[in-house]
């Protein structure tokens, strides 16, 4: 690629085979093809597509990302000239032999397939509670075009931000434009992005180098496997801007090896771009070279932390370094690197492309642009979902996400994974940013977002988090690796119902030490799951050791499960599931029962359950 | 050099531009505590012990001292109620997975561990729960791992590392993360070259050289032995150091003073044995340089060295010297030769060497190495070893008056003396050769391969011919050398010296242990060869060839230079070793 | 939890050995390329026993010992083979709260094995694996390739079955 010119040729060229327009023939059928996607059985579909419309003229069918309606995988959508999409969903090979006869052939649109609204009606995408609030900037390709067609991606203006920055500016203004824009780090921390490559540039060094932070470990958040795997060239092309920013010539993706589609899909972009000049020497004519190369991970959750990132690089075990000397100054093999992770890449082409004035535009004060949540947990639509920071997080649960499912009362949801906090239903009308989750406690980390409901208990939540960062702990300093492992054994007391006010306390004053003293943002924010829920829900906590009771109903330590011999019937199923044979008969009848009622002997139950799912009558319960 | 003004504990300094802040404080007579750092060689920021409450403008954070870098204008607390705090319960934490046996421990009293929790007030048992169980190590004769008091600091695996060895390392993760093996494999299994670096460095009793002294006190209590021991010219330096002496300070007289009280039969000094080897090994290498044989010749006086050799160079293994060891040839003349003129069968001797080095403990069970028929060392203890043992004898070490050592295999030179320091080796041959081959009566003063530098190289002209001479000490500077040597010998090396640890057996694997405070802040290696080079200074004789001692040898006993009795007496052979091997 | 180290006799082949040694080959010029040869000798021998790893150690010249720390650090290197059929069941957040926990039980319970450990006859190995990225489908276990969303307890038995042969 040598200029502007031959870029625009190749938009004007495939711009109307991505979005045909009124007029023209074509019609483009996508089918979601991410790793939702084929999980939810998307390559037959994909296949019966292909094969029921290889014989129709203007037809074309190919695959394409994640669109963020997880939930409602496989998804095709369909463009025909000049008309809206219509998305089908949950299909399968059958319904989409009847896409193909009644819609690509007939040219009816097959109702039963589409999505439906609140109140039942069918709708398009566009009109759902679930898409309506978003604004898709990072995600705006995904789900749009073939992510192994880098001409696809160019059609949607792609590597145009690239064409500009090497013939227009200067690595300073670019700096500048980042800077003005107000784009923070999407991967946790929220650290101004401009400001990060600000400090790198001016070093000097033989070799620098830009990383993208693709190791996405928080449980619970795909939005950057989503871009990889949809949009992969936005990567590429973020990363080369930041090269000429601050004067980088080589640049590592650090993925996750558990995502092997996004893998197989930035290789490919890589090689295209090579093809097409846009990676390697002399880009644009401009004299800038650039060379992306691709590292795995190999499954270890602190490597998301950059400095054990980079070491892994390196080739060592994943621990993280004493920082300063900052990576700015002394990074990747020692030399001077900026490294942000995929969803901050994925802004940089759009903000030099539109202005870091169009982007300051969205969001809050201190938080600009939109952010990625995965929506996960208790709640009705699952997926990804694009907003405006700012957005409270009641529009998030209750509009986006269509609320609780099953009648259930909110209770929090969480955020930043295991090293965010909770928000309790009382401050549900937050408006979700870096700043105003820090200051309840919390952290916007990744982007994962769990909603939980009555039926979950806190202090097991707090639990699960702490099992997780006690697995991932690296080992190297004393407060993450034993600290964590302590707090976990207090947790575990706890939920056994063997825990004392004491260890609350001890608890909390252990959570401070392991935040003030770890090495690392593992350690450092591995309390704040504890923290939080101590601070939102001490209740939970006390009723655990005081009362000795779970008020979720979820530690099994702390349940009794009981009959209530005058609903019992006496049928004896519960009696002869029972895994422990711990169920007896009574001599109890109760009035309008002919058979005598049955009982629970408490010291032996192993509280698995079993009896309470086999009973139709509703007689057993457990508190 | 800009410098950097700040305040730490209210003491203003001012400190290079760079600096930490634990340098700093140092500067402004501050200690701060420490466990994993190591000066240069591990500043991991592992441990969290050294954290300290700093203040850029932007209020008081917790940081850690032994990597953060000051700024102009930062206070610093070294010592607030929240830092005692914070260093209480990481010693608290640190305990929870430690065993406490320091009652059994040879590192009581002598461990930075222990000494921080006294410091601390600690409770033993503030955090209960998971306790990783290990088994003891025990693969070895030379040194014991006890990963039940390991704390996980890493600087045994810098010392390892630094050696080019790396045997241990870090496995596994998060609370199982141990240090240990490839595949938990025994060490015995794996390419260790035995030279106790790690055991130097380890703050706690995790890493420590295999007690032998029961061994001793055993042979001592038997009517039918005669117990006959030698110190190492290095020992003399340091084990003043085990009685809170000044480092740097010579004992030699206490120390042969202390052994006679113990119930020694003779206090041989291995310094004899120093000046036969010179003699032997320059003589291998004339005979070397008329007959062709494999050059450059290396030394083999450190069995350290030796068996990394062994491991990683087994195709160069021709240019090690035969020669033994002084501390073999020592154990080998006194079982032939004085076993003969006082007539007691060698079965009869039990023959002791105290020495530097725990690969010495390796050295005496290797093959070839029994001149009579019984080996020619029994028992080979440390410098730390010989400390305990004066200690449980009662023995007020600092107030004893000097002794000599018994003679005739005790008699000395100048040369002998140094061969504790770096360079002390090739100096001493250099005297010789320079004497034999170039007909100088005086001692040469060989500074160019003295100091505690890794290589170093000098050219001397030997009968009219200039012979180019490397010194390395340290695995990393030796295997440096080899890598020469493997690419053609580029700088035409003709003899080279080569010691297992950093600066030689002055700073040997078993050699006193000093806090890493003090080994962060004093140049051990050079205080202590200055003993070493002040005695050589004042010394009548400074040449091997010149003891009279030698020269009766060789004519009452070995019949000359070279002949076939000083042959099997003094040489050995050597054998490439597989790395790994699995059980 | 430690890595578990497999007793099971190496049954390595030279073709096996002469890929491993190509990859060696052309990767052996930058130490850093040490995960990357590592996670190619698991793709070739499908784990990392003393065997592979003494291999990699004298064609990188990196010490064994650092190979092993590198191998028992990550999570996706195995010291054990894998069945025939290896399930990795998610308990990421998503899936946990929706009930994996039970499900892994179940397949424990079934295979008699537990985590990261292969049945006597080599047929099935079992892992509890973090986040997949399928949240949107939980809870989700996966067998070999294949993904099975949205599970319940009393999928299991189905699942199993169709992997008889």
């Amino acid at each position: 690629m040598k200029s502007l010119s031959e870029l625009q040729a190749i938009k004007d060229r495939v711009r109307d085979t991505v979005l045909p327009p009124a007029g023209k023939a074509e019609t483009r059928v996508v089918v979601g093809m991410a790793t939702c996607g084929i999980a939810a059985g998307a390559t037959p579909v994909l296949d019966a597509l292909v094969e029921g419309t290889k014989n129709l003229e203007n037809v074309t069918v190919s695959k394409t990302g994640c669109v963020g309606i997880c939930q409602y995988e496989p998804v095709v959508e369909i463009f025909e000239p000049g008309k809206d999409k219509v998305t089908y969903v949950k299909m399968d090979a059958e319904k989409a032999a009847r896409v193909i006869e009644e819609h690509l052939k007939g040219g009816k649109v097959v109702e039963d397939f589409l999505l439906s609204n609140e109140k039942g009606e069918k709708t398009a995408l566009k009109d759902t509670a679930f898409y309506k609030p978003q604004q898709r900037v990072v995600l705006r390709n995904c789900g749009l075009i073939d992510p192994e067609n880098i001409e696809e991606y160019i059609a949607m203006d792609g590597y145009a931000a690239l064409g500009k920055v090497l013939t227009e500016m200067t690595p300073e203004q670019v700096i500048e434009e980042i800077k003005k824009s107000g784009l923070r780090g999407r991967g946790g921390g929220g650290f101004p992005t401009g400001v990060k490559w600000g400090l790198c540039a001016p070093n000097k060094a033989p070799q620098k180098y830009v990383v993208c932070n693709a190791d996405e470990g928080d449980p619970g958040a795909f939005m950057d496997r989503s871009v990889l795997e949809g949009d992969p060239h936005c990567i590429i092309e973020a990363m080369t801007i930041a090269g000429y920013a601050i004067g980088a010539t080589k640049g590592y993706v650090y993925v996750r090896a558990e995502y092997p589609i996004a893998v197989d899909h930035l290789q490919k972009a890589i090689e295209q771009a090579h093809e097409y000049g846009l990676l390697g020497k002399d880009i644009f004519g401009s004299g800038f070279e650039f060379e992306l190369y691709i590292r795995l991970g190999a499954g270890a959750f602190v490597c998301g932390e950059e400095t054990a990132l980079m070491t892994s690089i390196e080739g060592n075990r994943g621990e993280p370094r004493p920082r300063p000397p900052y990576p700015a100054v002394k990074g990747l093999y020692d030399s001077p690197t900026i490294e942000n992770n995929v969803e901050t890449f994925a802004n940089v082409p759009q903000i030099i492309l539109r202005g870091a004035d169009w982007f300051a535009s969205m969001g809050t004060e201190k938080s600009k642009g939109t952010k990625v949540f995965a929506l996960g947990g208790k709640i009705k639509n699952t997926g990804l979902v694009e907003i405006p920071m700012g957005t409270t997080l009641h529009d998030i649960i209750d509009k986006i996400g269509g609320g609780i499912p099953n009648g259930k009362k909110f209770k929090a949801a969480q955020t930043g994974g295991p090293s965010g906090g909770c928000i309790p239903a009382k401050l549900i009308d937050t408006e979700v940013d870096y700043d105003n989750l820090i200051a309840i406690g919390c952290m916007m980390g990744s982007g994962g977002l769990i909603v939980m409901d009555e039926d979950n208990c806190m202090v097991d939540m707090a639990k699960f988090f702490l099992e997780f960062t006690v697995d991932e702990s690296c080992g190297k300093c004393t407060p993450c690796r034993v600290g964590t492992k302590r707090l976990l054994e207090i947790l575990d007391k706890i939920t056994a119902g063997k825990g004392t006010l004491e260890d609350v306390d001890r608890l909390e004053q252990l959570c401070y030490y392991i935040k003030q003293n770890s090495l690392c943002g593992l350690g450092q924010t591995a309390p704040n799951p504890v923290l939080a829920t101590l601070k939102f829900f001490r209740e939970e906590y006390i009723a655990h050791v005081v009362d000795k009771k779970c008020p979720a109903g979820v530690c099994k330590d702390l349940l009794t499960y009981t009959i209530d011999k005058d609903k019992c019937i006496g049928c004896g199923l519960c009696s002869r599931n029972c895994p422990v044979s711990t169920i007896h008969k009574t001599d109890y009848v109760a009035e309008g029962h002919k058979l005598p009622s049955y009982e629970i002997d408490p010291e032996k139950c192993i509280k698995c359950g079993v009896c309470m799912q086999n009973c139709k009558f509703g007689a057993i319960s457990k508190q | 050099m800009d410098m950097i003004n700040v305040k730490i504990n209210g003491i203003a300094v001012s400190v290079p531009k760079g600096s930490t802040i634990l340098e700093a404080a140092r500067k402004a007579g501050v200690e701060i505590p420490t466990l994993c750092f190591m000066k240069e060689k591990n500043e991991i920021g592992a441990c969290r012990i050294c954290v300290v409450e700093a203040n850029e403008g932007r209020g008081f954070r917790i940081v850690t001292s032994c990597v953060y870098p000051v700024s102009e204008g930062m206070e610093v607390l070294t010592n607030s109620e929240k830092i005692q705090k914070a260093r209480k319960t990481t010693l608290e934490l640190i305990l929870s997975t430690h065993d406490k046996k320091c009652l059994s421990c040879s590192r009581s009293t002598n461990c930075e561990l222990q000494k921080l929790c006294r410091d601390y007030g600690v409770e033993d048992s503030a955090f209960e729960g998971f306790k990783p169980h290990y088994e003891l190590d025990y693969s070895t004769p030379h040194l014991v791992r006890d990963n039940n008091k390991c704390i996980l600091c890493r600087r045994c695996v810098a010392a390892c590392r630094e050696q080019y060895v790396s045997v241990i390392g870090a496995n596994d993760r998060g609370i199982d993360t141990n240090i240990g093996q490839a595949f938990n494999l025994s060490l015995n299994n794996t390419p260790c070259i035995s030279c106790g670096q790690c055991t130097v460095v380890c703050p706690t009793g995790a890493l420590t050289e295999r007690d032998d002294t029961d061994k001793i006190w055993a042979a001592l209590a038997d009517p039918t032995k005669k117990v006959i021991v030698q110190t190492a010219p290095s020992v003399r330096a340091t084990l003043g150091e085990c009685f809170g002496m000044p480092i740097g300070t010579n004992v030699e007289g206490k120390m042969a003073a202390a052994l006679r009280r113990m119930g020694f039969h003779k206090v041989f000094d291995t310094d004899f044995s120093a000046d036969l080897t010179i003699v032997e090994e320059a003589n291998e290498l004339v005979e070397r340089i008329k007959n062709g044989g494999v050059l450059p010749m290396i030394t083999s006086c450190s069995p350290g060295w030796v068996k990394f050799c062994e491991f990683y160079y087994p195709d160069l293994l021709s240019h090690l010297s035969t020669c033994k060891s002084p501390q073999q040839m020592m154990g080998a003349v006194i079982k032939t030769y004085w076993a003969e003129k006082n007539g007691v069968d060698p079965k009869d001797i039990v023959s002791v060497s105290v020495m530097p080095c725990t690969a010495k403990k390796f050295e005496i069970g290797r093959d070839d190495q029994s001149t009579a028929g019984v080996p020619d060392v029994d028992i080979a203890i440390t410098t730390r070893e010989l400390g305990r043992m004066i200690e449980r004898a009662g023995i007020d070490f600092v107030n004893l008056p000097d002794e000599e050592f018994d003679n005739p295999l005790s008699e000395d030179t100048g040369a002998a003396v140094i061969f504790g320091a770096t360079g002390g080796v090739m100096e001493a041959a250099v005297r010789t050769a320079n004497a034999w081959l170039n007909g100088a009566t005086t001692a040469i003063d060989l500074e160019a391969v003295r100091g505690t530098k890794g290589l170093k190289e000098a050219t001397v002209n030997v009968a009219g011919t200039d012979l180019k001479l490397a010194v390395a000490s340290g695995a990393a500077a030796a295997k440096y050398v080899m890598d020469q040597l493997k690419a053609g010998n580029p700088n035409g090396w003709g003899f080279i010296e080569i010691m297992g640890c950093p600066g030689g057996c002055v700073n040997g694997g078993g050699q006193p242990i000093q806090p890493q405070h003090v080994r962060d802040t004093v140049d051990l290696k050079a205080v202590r060869a200055k003993v070493l080079y002040d005695q050589d200074k004042n010394m009548p004789l400074r040449m091997s060839h010149e003891s009279p001692a030698i020269k009766m040898i060789y004519s009452e006993w070995f019949d000359g230079f070279g002949g076939p009795k000083a042959h099997h007496a003094l040489h050995t052979s050597y054998t490439p070793r597989k790395k790994y091997r699995r059980d | 939890m430690k890595k578990k180290i497999s007793k099971l006799p190496f049954r390595g082949t030279a073709e096996q050995e002469a890929q491993l040694k190509k990859v060696i080959d052309e990767l052996k010029h930058d130490k850093s390329n040490l995960m990357v040869v590592m996670q190619k000798a698991q793709d070739i021998y499908g784990y990392l026993p003393f065997e592979v790893q003494e291999m990699i150690s004298e064609g990188m010249e990196v010490p064994l010992e650092k190979i092993y720390g590198v191998a028992t650090f990550y999570a996706q290197f195995s010291l054990s083979p894998k069945g025939k059929y290896n399930i990795s069941v998610c308990l990421g957040t998503a899936c946990y709260v929706k009930g994996s926990g039970p499900i892994f039980e179940k397949l424990s319970e079934k295979l008699g094995i537990g985590a990261d450990e292969c049945t006597a006859d080599g047929k099935f190995s079992l892992n509890a694996c973090r986040c997949i990225g399928a949240c949107g489908l939980a809870p989700v276990m996966t067998v070999n390739d294949e993904v099975y969303g949205r599970l319940t307890v009393d999928d299991i038995d189905t699942i199993l079955e169709k992997y008889k042969d």
